[in-house]
């Protein structure tokens, strides 16, 4: 069963009209960018689908219950928000307790806690880092274990929050193989992201936002072709992807390893 | 005079056992944008620390080797001084804001005020770098309660509006949509143009490509290497299993590795475009004998 937003509008309490009118809905075990110019209300949106903040008008349904019904405690159960600044999340002085803290709280039995909590450090790369103060560890790597922490519960979709951002080479290798895997879980990843090379290289969905709405939503082909949809939601074509267009070459391909075989 | 000049320098922070930066050997010259890359904790970061003084002068750990900045060893700098002389955006935004001020124009105005400038100048300064960053909707707003990226935005703000003759950016576009990135970068490089210093680290590739005159490439603590942009983008020294390169340095190594390589290896989409136009129009014998 999906997630659906129908026609969902919020403000925040200082009056700001953050989210407009969102109708959006995610599948099971789907794989779905969201992009969009900043303060667009993407992270308002995510927020939205979990129960953290609740629409003025509009409904929010989870497997066809609506959020307005539950508590936040219940719905982070069917529904894994990574918050886009890691300090938001992380308050424990270990890697170690910061995963253990949400099984311990629900008084998981031992075997079923530190199975979870081994997965989520093999898939987050936190093997090396369990002992240590999570303050003292770069963002980048904070990041993960708030991944990590959300891993560990049994949510069926995980949102992440720019998990891109600030992120290395092999960071980024580690979020790819991590959402994957996700995948043949069939655990459904949403991502807010301004990477537009790993937009279109690992999603096929993409949710293109703007001043509270959404303007474009469909595979990656057709929303990058659209001028007029980018330069709404203040979005780029990935580099080679432009390359291609300024020179005139006619093919939709976004990937770079499909965009070499149109280079002459 | 350099900017700085840092000779064996190696930094440990304290209560941890592996050294951030290890024997770093490197000149920056003043006028100059320089883009610091490389994995996570490769030393960028205690690298632009230890630039603004902030290391060792503040986070404990010991310091080998010699780090003179604009002439002047680091240990006699005054950090009030050196704080004014050198503008430091942190590489979280959310812990950049300062957590006092309700207002975002307020915000921005407080480091103005810390120097005890006058207030009809702060305001001229706070409505320019506002304009600059189409920050204007936002001004009433408390800083506490905007998007990542506008409060990315307002960090960086408050430090251009120092307008100091240094400026040290740790990850100025981490959080900005791709359109606020290229303006930041536009903005960097107007500053650079009216002769200011510039040290930044970013993630962006193809921005840097574009933007940085010179790179300092950092693994593991220490120096890969350092150079002019294009040198550093196509050397070998660069292990792109570890350190990402412009995009179209990729595509171009993906046509090498198919048999049909250009005739140099570009950095910038520019630069690749003209490679590619010059052998669309020459046919496919020009594609062969270079
Ligand atoms: N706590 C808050 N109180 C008041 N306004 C807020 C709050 N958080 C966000 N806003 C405003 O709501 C709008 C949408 O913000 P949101 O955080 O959803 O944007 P976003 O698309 O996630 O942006 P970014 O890419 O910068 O993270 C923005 O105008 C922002 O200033
Ligand atoms: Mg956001």
């Amino acid at each position: 069963m999906p997630i659906v937003l129908d026609e969902v509008a919020f403000d925040y309490p200082d009056g700001t009209p953050a989210v407009e009118s969102v109708s959006l809905h995610v599948k099971d075990g789907e794989r779905v960018a969201i992009v969009g110019q900043n303060g667009a209300g993407k992270t308002t949106t995510v927020k939205l689908m979990n129960g953290l903040l609740k629409p003025r008008s509009g409904a929010v349904t989870v497997d066809g219950e609506s959020t307005a019904n539950r508590t936040t405690a219940m719905m982070a159960q069917t529904v894994g928000y990574v918050f886009q600044n890691p300090d938001d999340q992380i308050f424990t002085s270990s890697v170690q307790s910061e995963l253990e803290y949400m099984p311990k709280y629900l008084r998981w039995e031992e075997v079923r806690r530190d199975e979870r909590v081994a997965r989520a450090v093999a898939l987050c790369g936190l093997e090396q880092h369990l002992e240590t103060n999570p303050n003292d560890l770069p963002i980048a790597i904070r990041k993960f274990i708030a991944i990590g922490a959300i891993l560990v519960g049994e949510c069926r979709y995980i949102i992440l929050d720019e998990p891109t951002a600030g992120l290395d080479v092999p960071g980024l290798r580690l979020l790819n193989s991590l959402i994957d895997h996700l995948q043949t879980e069939g655990i459904a990843v949403v991502t807010i992201t301004h990477d537009m090379r790993f937009v279109t290289e690992s999603f096929d969905r993409v949710v293109a936002m703007a001043g509270g709405t959404v303007v474009a939503d469909g595979p990656c082909e057709e929303v990058f072709a659209d001028d007029d949809v980018l330069k709404r939601a203040r979005i780029r074509r990935p580099e080679v992807a432009q390359l291609v267009r300024d020179l005139g070459i006619p093919t939709t391909a976004l990937r770079l390893d499909d965009i070499v075989h149109k280079i002459p | 005079m350099a900017l700085a000049t840092l000779r064996g320098v190696s930094f440990t922070y304290a209560y941890t056992n592996e050294p951030a930066l290890r024997d770093i050997n490197l000149t920056l010259e003043e006028g100059l944008l320089y883009a610091i890359i490389g994995p996570n904790a490769s030393g960028k970061s205690t690298l632009c620390a230890l630039l603004r003084g902030i290391v060792p002068l503040f986070h404990e750990g010991e310091l080998t080797g010699s780090a003179e900045i604009r002439g002047r060893n680091l240990f006699d700098w005054d950090p009030a001084e050196l704080s004014r002389e050198i503008g430091y955006v942190f590489e979280n935004p959310f812990t950049q804001i300062s957590g006092i001020k309700e207002t975002v124009f307020e915000e921005i105005a407080l480091g103005l005020e810390n120097l005890g400038m006058p207030s009809d100048e702060v305001i001229d300064r706070v409505e320019q770098v506002v304009e600059q960053l189409e920050l204007g909707a936002l001004v009433a707003k408390n800083p506490n309660e905007l998007s990542g990226g506008q409060r990315q935005k307002v960090a960086f703000a408050s430090i251009i509006a120092m307008d100091a003759d240094v400026i040290v950016i740790d990850e100025p576009t981490s959080q900005l949509d791709p359109e606020s990135s290229d303006a930041v970068f536009a903005i960097i490089a107007n500053l650079k143009k009216k002769g200011k210093s510039i040290v930044l680290v970013e993630h962006k590739m193809d921005l840097v490509a574009q933007y940085a005159d010179r790179v300092i490439a950092l693994n593991g603590g220490r120096l890969v290497i350092e150079g002019p942009t294009s040198e550093v983008f196509t050397s070998p020294l660069l292990n792109a299993s570890d350190i990402a390169r412009p995009a179209v340095t990729d595509l171009a190594e993906a046509l090498a590795k198919v048999g049909r390589p250009l005739a140099r290896t570009p950095v910038t989409r520019a630069e690749a475009a003209d490679l590619i136009r010059a052998r669309m129009k020459g046919g496919p014998r020009a594609n062969r004998s270079r």
